[in-house]
């Protein structure tokens, strides 16, 4: 791995050390260590299989809901190692969002999916839950398109309304860290350009790390890039060095295509 | 293929255009379309046959039961007099019976249906997954007439011997429900009928909801828990409601095992045509009555008054399923999917 030194490093929110990922039997990622940078937007870049999904996954322990899949290592949050067997998931799940591939809105209405993870923690009058909403909705650039329906099913709207939900339904818990991974994956271009619009504002608030397949939308939308590779992080780097002057071959082999 | 060979050989600048090129012989043709209206009338034979097999059943229940029909009029599901001697029949009490014993079975039987599924689907460890799920379709199929006998020898003695009596000084002096549990303790009656239903429908609700569980995406359950919810709200509040027409398809087919159910039982139900608040008290049920009487039935008024029994449990079925219906589309109407 090859890491420039950038001038005055932006303050780390997540500071991995030494992680190894198991499934099962089979090792998904290799000694991995890098800082993602609080209120930035770190962009995980790579071909299928190289384990950037793997490793956003390990910052919320969702592979925790999975039997035979573990980590080694350490994973420094609000200096607190959230790998830590005694490290209580469910609250580390409210601090550490994450948006899926897929729009996945949840069988009830456009309100309820905002409301039901903030009823989890707080307890709030249903006027402050109506503020929240709102501001979750304004949040996700949603209000205006769906106030007048919040009561309908949050599966009547389109396919980028629905990530957008996705998306207000995580930053309404206020969470420290949004995990988006591969956001756009399943959206239409004009949706797409939505998300990372929406996305790009929410780095003023949120420490947001993302995984993607679309160079373009790394190059982007991100303010550091890391380029992984079987298992191991290749190179991580300043988003615009990563593109226009990648240190290592390997890296700028994929990024211009000649990958393989 | 050979058809479609040639055509691809065909040179380039043949005089035919190419769809025509390709054009399967005319007797090949033939045959394919009337293969075709074969499997499409058989299929719609068969399925028009379900159709008259209902109606002709509902038919001649009702034909069967039309002498009683005039004999007693809707009074017949009001009163509670079985009396073959005098010829005065009434439902009640088998209805009664078979209500009662299907609710306790339901009552039992679906939060127990519901923990397997949610453990089989969320909380084992893949090598229990397996054991446990056969073992709930072994259960399946195990014969009524075993459940029966097994109820009536081994579970009715140690139930009386042991937890009625418990119930009784326990739950006999609670306010409003205390009643139900009032009687001697003779192991047999409507609870013991209602628990033994229950084991026979946990089987069918179980694995009913396990597969409608399985089928819930993954990345679903996991943006419930990538808020922070446990297990238990990921699955009240996710995978309940995106499963629900599955689970009230197997709570009802859970239930349609309950109402119908006739051996088990008659083992163990008592049946005595009374009707009291204490569960502890024989009961019959619609199915056990008839099982019990159709070999003993004599005179046209009294074999009627049987088929009609039949045909109420046809009709409580039906009035089941609609209700369910019902049920869906009110769920369905709260959630926003209509409006």
């Amino acid at each position: 791995m090859e890491t420039t030194a950038h001038t005055a490093p932006p303050a780390s929110k997540i500071k991995v050390s030494q992680l190894n990922f198991f499934y099962g039997s089979y090792q998904a990622l290799t000694d991995i260590d890098l800082n993602i940078a609080e209120k930035h937007i770190t962009a995980f870049i790579g071909p299928s299989g190289c384990g950037k999904s793997t490793l956003l996954r390990t910052f919320n322990r969702m592979y925790d809901l999975y039997p035979g899949h573990r980590a080694t290592g350490e994973i420094m949050l609000n200096n607190n190692n959230i790998l830590d067997p005694r490290q209580d998931v469910i609250a580390l799940r409210a601090k550490v969002g994450m948006v899926f591939q897929k729009p996945t809105p949840f069988p009830m209405s456009i309100y309820e999916n905002i409301a039901f993870g903030v009823k989890l923690y707080e307890r709030l009058s249903s006027g402050e839950m109506d503020e929240r909403v709102e501001w979750a909705l304004r949040k996700a650039a949603l209000w205006d398109e769906v106030k007048n329906k919040l009561r309908q099913s949050g599966l009547s709207l389109s396919g980028g309304q629905q990530q957008r939900l996705c998306i207000a339904r995580a930053v309404a818990v206020k969470p420290e860290v949004l995990l988006l991974d591969e956001p756009t994956s399943a959206l239409d271009p004009i949706s797409t350009a939505k998300i990372e619009e929406l996305v790009n504002e929410l780095k003023a608030d949120y420490t947001i790390a993302i995984v993607t397949h679309n160079m373009q939308q790394a190059a982007r939308v991100s303010d550091f890039t890391a380029y992984m590779y079987l298992g191991k992080l290749i190179e991580f780097d300043i988003t615009d060095k990563i593109f226009i002057n990648p240190g290592r071959k390997e890296t700028e082999d994929y990024i211009t295509g000649r990958f393989g | 293929m050979d058809a479609l060979d040639h055509a691809l050989e065909a040179p380039q600048g043949a005089s035919l255009p190419l769809s025509m090129s390709r054009s399967i012989p005319e007797t090949q043709l033939r045959r394919q379309h009337l293969y075709d209206l074969v499997f499409r009338n058989v299929t719609r034979i068969f399925a028009f046959l379900v159709l008259a097999l209902l109606i002709g059943i509902l038919i001649s229940l009702l034909i069967g039961s039309w002498p009683a029909l005039k004999a007693f009029g809707p009074g017949f599901l009001v009163s509670h007099e079985w009396n073959p001697v005098t010829e005065k029949f009434g439902a009640l009490v088998p209805i009664f019976g078979t209500l009662v014993t299907s609710f306790i079975a339901l009552l039992i039987g679906i939060p127990v249906s519901f923990g397997i599924a949610v453990f089989l689907t969320e909380l084992s460890p893949l090598w229990l997954r397996r054991p446990i799920g056969t073992a709930i379709e072994l259960l399946a199929a195990i014969p009524s007439i075993i459940y029966g006998m097994w109820g009536l020898f081994v579970f009715a003695p140690v139930f009386g011997d042991h937890v009625q009596p418990w119930m009784i000084e326990h739950l006999g002096p609670v306010w409003l429900i205390g009643p139900l549990f009032k009687g001697a303790p003779q192991g047999i009656g409507m609870l013991t009928a209602g628990i033994i239903l229950a084991i026979m429908v946990v089987p069918f609700i179980a694995s009913v909801m396990r597969d409608v569980f399985e089928v819930v995406p993954a990345m679903l359950k996991e943006s419930a828990y990538a808020v922070g919810a446990t297990t238990w709200e990921v699955v009240w509040n996710v995978v309940l409601p995106y499963t629900k027409i599955g689970v009230v398809g197997g709570i009802l087919l859970g239930l349609g095992r309950a109402l119908g159910e006739t051996m088990a039982v008659t083992f163990v139900i008592g049946n005595a045509n009374r009707m009291g608040t204490s569960l502890f008290a024989p009961g019959t049920s619609i199915a056990s009555a008839l099982a019990n009487e159709f070999t003993e039935a004599v005179g046209g008024l009294y074999t009627s008054a049987l088929i009609e029994l039949g045909l109420i449990l046809f009709l409580i079925t039906f009035v089941v399923l609609a209700l369910s219906k019902i049920l869906l589309y009110r769920l369905a109407k709260r959630e926003g999917t209509r409006t």
